[in-house]
């Protein structure tokens, strides 16, 4: 059961298996918690229904991150130690600051720019006749992955020479051309290029932000709704002063919710530049220093900077968690 | 004038009532508002509908001309589609399906139990240190999975289950845990209290609560929350790239496209067909399940 | 759901899931060996079985090796394996990953390497042995290099003295891909050294034709032909010796002889009048494919193309590679017509188990036997084995390949960034190269990769 399966049958097998012994796990859990009865026992009740999930993340997260915050202070092989020279070639050396500095474009504009379409579009298709399927048009982006997302987003930006017997393959470039325009090689163009890259992931996000803000819209309590409407105030006195704050929470949500997961994501990047022409991102160059340039201690390092760009959008999520507590 | 109109019903006022986004589209709603949410609609299905029409054409066609000239001149061909399926010394797309199934589904499965559970003890169950450990858990999202490469695939090494499905199964469920433990906390912070104490009342210890109240209505949080996991797994490439290495057994289906990719960077033919296969899944999963998945997210937002 | 969580449902849920589970475990795990490859069966080899018979009975033992040559290359290397599993039972697991090379890092480090790897780069030899999981090549398969290869071949598989990895395949760099035809139509000849290769080049111009075309787009690895340049020209400006010193860092990057071997190479690659023909500017030999960078000759909007011998699986199958096909390659000229500098690539093999099996398939391996099997597969393939008959060879351009490698006037020296480390020759050095493409200059170009040379 342990071994690697060659065969279709055999990796079904294998899948039954696995899910059946972690039935066998649950239920046992299951089974001590309810012998435990009682008041007394009740946070004996907690601590097991906690265990398994605390074991994973204790082994699975917390473990390589403390490793990998020591091994920041080391050295390519991990073997010398340099104290903080590799944060300080992250902060100096040029090719790492145009890193930093399209890391920071990537997070300020992926979250608000999707969060404002997606929220922009909830609120034009709600309640229309054609909703689920205008909603599904913009998800769909949503269930591709980010490999597939950029081979998609190829095809759009590819670039043919501007001779007389080539056409255009890419749209964005066959639309500059009937325009009258020149063909561009739009993602050598800096920074131009990370603007379009940035494109593709505000493009995957804006349905999830989609698609989270609508729910919430239709949750804004009617009775507010009707009086303002009583009140005759116009639609956009009525998105700034009811829409938006009644969804506050749920923006914030979002917001925080892409803003981490952009700060992770290299697999645009990496599939539709591979992080030339001054592209890169934090994430992009952590896996070429860790994985091809095998600088340990410099890879550690930008995965250390990339726990300390999320603590502050996590901070600032749990804050709004324990105000909602609050209520 | 003299007219005696009768009294508005009360059913009347009730279907009178707009939601906000309703009035807000009343304005909105001039041409000009059904106008851009068409064009948003319209710029946003463009580039996969290129890749779509793409990957029905002949592989000359395609590294010569735009796809948009299809509709001048359609020449159709389910060539691509074969190439990835293993003819014309092409790549064999469907090993590849059967592992990228074969991954999500227990790292959708498992997850969700656990946190299931772990988002229980922490909605109604008082013990200590639940505060520090909540806060924990969920700072745990910060950590980048990144990090966690290295020294997690030492571990699979010395307990020798690398080559295996397993690497997947545990690190993908592992690094779900913490967002789907806030996720399904929220939801679980929802349930009247007054349901729980009944059912304390009638004597029902934590187990049974759990299955015979929280469960049931948890249903569209859980199906939300799996199918933004079957997602996020299935398109993963970097927990692939990392722990799958060292075989085409366990390689799911991103894998075999990045691949793709990068070899044949050139063989668009391939790419489009290869990229429609790897995305049929995943947008046949969101397209029959969303109704369960708005319901979901919508179960958390409504207060009262 | 369950009922009572001690009630007698609920016990008989639980005992029934776990010895499903179990049940479940065990025909999961019974007759599931993994069988890639042929059955291992003692039918009639075509080849001498006797060399690999001191290595014991080795029937049904299994041998992995991981490689980074994928679909379509592959094929011909898993059938050339299929005598070796006759003669001895044993079968082979072929494993071809395009991430082959972060991945056989990750996994010797993590402890969890293949059998055998075909390792394309020395530097990355270098760093597997230094893991310390790498096993020496057995003392027969060190007979058959001492026998078959060069002493410069034998070096680059060995680390510190120690022998690990005997010598695969081969290509060779030092070629012009040019249409036979077209020159002809001009009146062009094959120039005899870099002078008349210049010339050449204006001449072209003269005559209202871009000369170049070039591309290094490459994914993850864009940047590496520019590389191929500038080694080709180091080589040819200051000779095997100091060539050998820049490859190990014992003159800088950022000094003299590297900076203007780059704008030697600029004089071709960053000339406006020169490149790139068929494809746009200068700039665009930054986005265009190095697979697509050579097939303008075939329309004649471009002379010449210098790319690997391997490029030969690039052109359409439609089109003749051979001196009077439609398509050919030519020698890179050395600076005068005396001297021979031959760039090139190959793989070793290394190894990190010392089972008799393994011993037995990396001596296969190693031997003329294999080279001979493997080049009768066809498909654009060379070895500098000295005991490969170059009749086996297939196509034209193998043979072309074949006898550069084997002619005793050349000075064959291995890729230089596939000597270097890894942060260097599999990074800053390509990432340095596409900036300089796409207008970074010189000088901060050497300075950068001189920086980036760990300590």
């Amino acid at each position: 059961m342990f071994h690697t399966a060659s065969t279709t049958p055999e990796k079904l097998v294998q899948m039954v298996a696995a899910l059946l012994l972690f039935a066998a796990v649950m239920g046992v859990i299951l089974f001590v918690a309810g012998r435990l009865g009682g008041k007394k026992h009740e946070k004996w009740v907690g601590y097991l229904y906690l265990l398994p999930v605390v074991l994973m993340l204790t082994i699975g997260l917390v473990y390589p991150g403390l490793r990998t915050i020591y091994e920041s202070f080391f050295d390519a092989a991990g073997k010398a130690f340099v104290g903080v020279d590799n944060y300080k070639t992250i902060f100096t050396d040029d090719d790492q600051l145009v890193v930093l500095r399209n890391t920071v474009f990537w997070v300020v504009l992926t979250p608000f720019l999707a969060t404002g379409i997606g929220l922009l579009y909830a609120i034009l298709v709600d309640k229309s006749r054609f909703e689920s399927f205008a909603k599904a048009l913009i998800f769909l982006p949503m269930s591709i992955s980010f490999v597939a997302a950029s081979v998609i987003w190829k095809f759009m930006y590819e670039y043919r020479p501007d001779q007389a017997n080539v056409k255009q393959i890419g749209l964005i470039n066959q639309i500059i051309v009937w325009l009258g325009g020149k063909p561009i090689q739009l993602l050598i163009e800096s920074p131009l290029n990370t603007f379009l890259l940035i494109i593709v992931m505000i493009w995957i996000q804006a349905g999830f932000a989609m698609t989270v803000l609508s729910a919430a819209i239709k949750a804004i309590p009617d009775d507010i709704v009707e009086a303002a409407r009583l009140d005759g105030v116009n639609a956009w006195t009525m998105f700034k002063n009811i829409t938006v704050p009644s969804v506050r929470p749920t923006i914030v949500v979002v917001l925080t919710t892409i803003g981490i997961g952009t700060l992770k994501v290299f697999d645009v990047v990496r599939t539709m530049t591979g992080g030339n022409f001054k592209t890169s991102v934090v994430a992009n160059e952590f896996y070429s220093q860790t994985f091809r340039a095998d600088n340990q201690g410099l890879g550690a390092a930008l995965a250390v900077l990339l726990f300390i760009l999320v603590i502050p959008v996590v901070a600032y999520n749990i804050r709004q968690v324990r105000q909602s507590e609050a209520r | 004038m003299s007219t005696v109109t009768p009294l508005a019903t009360e059913s009347d006022l009730v279907a009178s009532k707009p939601s906000a986004a309703a009035v807000a589209k009343k304005r909105l709603t001039s041409p000009w508002a059904s106008l851009t949410a068409i064009v948003i609609a319209v710029l946003w299905t463009i580039p996969t509908f290129g890749l779509l029409v793409s990957s029905f054409r002949p592989e000359s066609k395609i590294k010569r001309t735009g796809w948009w000239t299809f509709f001048a001149d359609p020449q159709v061909t389910l060539d691509n589609y074969r190439s990835v399926f293993g003819a014309n010394g092409g790549v064999n797309m469907a090993d590849f399906f059967v592992n990228s199934l074969v991954i999500c589904i227990p790292s959708v499965l498992i997850p969700l139990s656990l946190a299931s559970l772990g988002a229980y003890a922490f909605a109604w169950i008082d013990f200590r240190f639940k505060n520090f450990l909540f806060i924990a858990i969920f700072a745990l999202q910060i950590v980048p999975l990144q990090i966690t490469l290295i020294p997690v695939l030492e571990i699979f090494v010395k307990i020798h289950i690398t080559g295996t499905f397993w690497t997947l199964w545990l690190a993908h469920s592992t690094f779900a845990l913490p967002l789907a433990i806030y996720l399904l906390h929220n939801f679980m912070r929802e349930v009247p209290a007054g349901l729980i104490e009944a059912a304390r009342v009638d004597g029902a210890g934590h187990v049974s609560i759990f299955f015979k109240v929280m469960l049931p209505l948890l249903t569209p949080a859980l199906a939300a929350f799996g199918i933004f996991q079957f997602l996020w797994v299935w398109n993963d490439l970097l927990v692939a790239l990392v722990f799958a290495g060292g075989g085409n057994e366990v390689a799911p289906i991103t894998l075999a496209l990045a691949n793709l990719n990068g070899t044949r960077g050139t063989a668009w033919h391939l790419l489009s067909a290869g990229a429609f296969v790897s995305i049929a899944v995943p947008v046949v999963v969101f397209l029959l399940l969303q109704r369960y998945f708005v319901r979901g997210l919508l179960a958390g937002s409504v207060k009262g | 759901m369950f009922g009572q969580p001690t009630s007698p449902r609920f016990r008989a849920v639980l005992a029934g899931s776990v010895s499903a589970g179990l049940i479940f475990g065990m025909a999961a795990c019974g007759g599931s060996k993994g069988s890639d490859g042929t059955s291992g069966g003692s039918s009639a080899s075509s080849i001498d079985c006797a060399p690999y018979t001191k290595f014991g009975d080795l029937k049904g033992k299994t041998v992995t090796i991981y490689t980074g040559i994928v679909t379509p290359e592959d094929t011909p290397h898993i059938n050339s394996y299929k005598p070796f599993e006759q003669c001895t039972g044993v079968t082979v697991k072929y494993d071809g990953d395009k991430s082959f090379e972060t991945q056989i890092l990750v996994r010797a480090k993590a402890g969890n390497p293949p059998d055998l790897a075909i390792v394309p780069q020395p530097g990355l030899l270098k760093q597997l042995v230094a893991t310390g999981k790498a096993v020496a090549a057995p003392a027969e398969t060190e007979a058959n290099v001492d026998k078959f290869w060069s002493k410069d071949w034998k070096a680059y598989g060995t680390v510190d003295g120690k022998f690990y990895a005997a010598p695969l395949g081969a290509s060779v760099k030092s070629l012009v891909w040019y249409s036979p035809s077209d020159f002809k139509d001009g009146n062009y000849q094959i120039p005899t050294t870099l002078d008349e290769l210049k010339a050449l080049s204006d001449k072209m111009v003269a005559d209202k034709k871009k000369p170049w075309c070039a591309g290094i787009n490459s994914g993850d690895a864009t940047g590496w032909p520019v590389t191929d340049w500038m080694e080709d020209w180091m080589l040819r400006l200051y000779g095997p010796e100091t060539y050998d010193k820049w490859v190990n860092h014992q003159i800088p990057f950022n000094g003299p002889e590297s900076t203007a071997a780059l704008d030697a190479v600029g004089a071709y690659l960053k000339n406006p009048a020169y490149v790139n023909g068929g494809l746009g500017d200068v700039k665009s030999i930054a986005s265009t494919t190095f697979q697509d960078a050579g097939l303008p000759i075939l329309d004649g909007t471009c002379m010449m193309h210098r790319q690997a011998s391997f490029y030969a699986a690039n052109w359409p199958k439609d089109k003749k590679v051979a001196q009077d096909g439609d398509v050919f390659a030519f020698y890179l000229p050395g600076k005068d017509a005396s001297t021979k500098p031959v760039l090139g690539g190959g793989e070793f093999v290394l190894s990190f188990a010392d089972r008799p099996e393994v011993k037995a398939f990396q001596t296969f391996l190693s031997s003329d036997t294999w080279a001979n099997l493997k080049a009768k597969q066809g498909s654009g393939w060379v070895s500098a084995n000295k005991g490969l008959d170059q009749n086996n060879l297939t196509s034209p351009i193998d043979k072309l390949a074949a006898s550069i490698l084997a002619d005793p006037k050349a000075q064959f020296r291995f890729d230089g960034s596939d000597q270097m480390p890894a942060a260097v020759g599999s990074d800053s050095f390509w990432k340095q190269a596409t900036a300089w493409i796409t207008g970074q200059d010189t000088k901060t170009t050497v300075d950068n990769i001189e920086k980036s040379w760990p300590k």
